[in-house]
């Protein structure tokens, strides 16, 4: 068994009105790569507990994960996270898991992140490991999310101190204003202009609900990407309460 | 006991005799792939099944179609905690297609398009317990989730079941596939929690 490890609130953090950045302290932190993510446990007083999974959005930082979670108004752990767990609450996390949607830190390529909504976590995550470590792989990174207050790690992700990594970001619903792209859809072409092209053979990732991750993936392959280097991750549209 | 967490109060439901331990029920039916989806036409598609000797034994769609088809019910689990009750399949079952297949195998990789695969011992393929299906609630399977034929094997978490399946190689040894190398577990049972490698 994969061991249960109790975790701590630190602190949390607002990303918009719906979404909220936990830091957890997990003391004998393993460490874990960028990409990877976490299942956590959730225990009633009467004992009866609730999983999820989470995708970590911190680079590595010694026994200090962050994890962000968005509110699905239906969802039965998601409002909690958001909206109740304190600092000094605890829950249990286990993990780093998954090793395949993740980035070699080492790794020389450019990469290609494609976010969708909070499919942006660990993409996140990558961006934040490349800048703890120093790397100089190029990151192009493309963002697709509804409304100006509903992007996620505003002055963090883009920061003009991050040489190397280009952040486009196409609002669906609503763009900001005075903002010459009116809203809409990422399209094969804005993934065309603000990617990288085929023959560099960049690492694509991919993340967010499915059909997103549907067209994204559709539109590198068409693009010439090899499939093989497209990875991607879904979070189902029952899957992310 | 577990660590509590305060001011968690949680939803109760779902049938403990059917929703397995850490998993929740729902309704739709999330993905889970790990690249893009690839389109294969029923016009090329074959399935074979080879044997550890290399001897193959392939059919065509319409070989394959005019097969037996059996109706699996059947609830499903996913290693991502969703779990989806009552799904109706159509497919061919596997103890159809390894009838003339001469083995002493004991574990079978099963091999798809777009290079992802995924091993399970060759006795949780046979007695009734796995299909190859090609339709889904009524519809041909959409590519995203396998289509036009994937692997079914519902006793299994369901990345066991694999998508655009086009080969099912049998073996004496075990070969993790691509899951089972990427950290999940090599049997999977949904009722042992047996999601990732150690557990």
């Amino acid at each position: 068994m994969v061991a249960w490890r109790p975790a701590t609130l630190v602190a949390g953090r607002w990303e918009s009105d719906s979404a909220r950045t936990l830091v957890l302290d997990v003391p004998d932190w393993p460490g874990h790569r960028a990409g990877q993510h976490v299942d956590v446990r959730l225990t009633a007083e009467d004992g009866y507990t609730a999983e999820r999974s989470y995708s970590i959005a911190s680079a590595q930082d010694g026994d200090h994960i962050e994890l962000t979670v968005q509110r699905v108004a239906e969802g039965e752990v998601s409002p909690y996270l958001v909206d109740v767990f304190a600092p000094g609450d605890r829950v249990e996390v286990r993990g780093p898991l998954g090793g395949w949607f993740v980035w070699d830190a080492k790794a020389p390529d450019p990469v290609v992140l494609v976010g969708g909504g909070s499919g942006i976590a660990p993409l996140t995550a990558m961006v934040r490991e490349r800048r703890r470590v120093g790397s100089p792989a190029l990151f192009r990174v493309l963002y697709s999310v509804r409304t100006p207050q509903d992007r996620l790690y505003r002055g963090d992700l883009g920061s003009p101190s991050d040489g190397g990594v280009d952040l486009f970001v196409a609002y669906t619903r609503r763009a900001p204003d005075g903002a010459t792209r009116g809203p809409g859809r990422l399209g094969v072409a804005e993934v065309n202009t603000h990617g990288f092209p085929a023959d560099v053979a960049p690492t694509c990732y991919v993340c967010g609900p499915t059909g997103f991750v549907e067209t994204m993936a559709d539109a590198l392959v068409a693009l010439g990407h090899d499939p093989r280097r497209v990875r991607t991750e879904r979070f189902g549209s029952g899957g992310g309460t | 006991m577990n660590t509590v967490t305060r001011g968690f109060h949680g939803r109760r439901g779902g049938d403990p005799d059917r929703i397995p331990p850490g998993q929740y029920e729902t309704s739709d039916f999330p993905v889970l792939s790990v690249g893009p989806t690839p389109r294969v036409d029923t016009d090329e598609w074959t399935l074979a099944i080879v044997n550890e000797a290399g001897q193959a034994l392939t059919w065509s769609w319409d070989a394959f179609m005019a097969l037996p088809q059996e109706h699996p019910h059947v609830d499903i689990h996913c290693v991502t905690r969703w779990s989806r009750l009552d799904t109706d399949w159509v497919g061919v079952s596997l103890d159809v297609l390894l009838e003339d297949v001469e083995t002493t195998a004991e574990y079978a990789l099963a091999l798809s398009h777009g290079g992802y695969s995924t091993d399970v011992p060759l006795e949780d393929l046979t007695d009734g317990r796995a299909w190859i299906a090609h339709t889904f609630d009524g519809e041909p399977l959409a590519p995203e989730h396998g289509g036009p034929a994937r692997l079914i094997v519902p006793h299994l978490y369901f990345w066991k079941s694999a998508k655009w399946v086009r080969e099912i190689r049998l073996l004496h040894e075990d070969d993790p596939g691509f899951w089972e190398q990427a950290g999940y577990h090599s049997y999977g049972d949904p009722w042992r929690e047996q999601r990732y490698q150690g557990d």
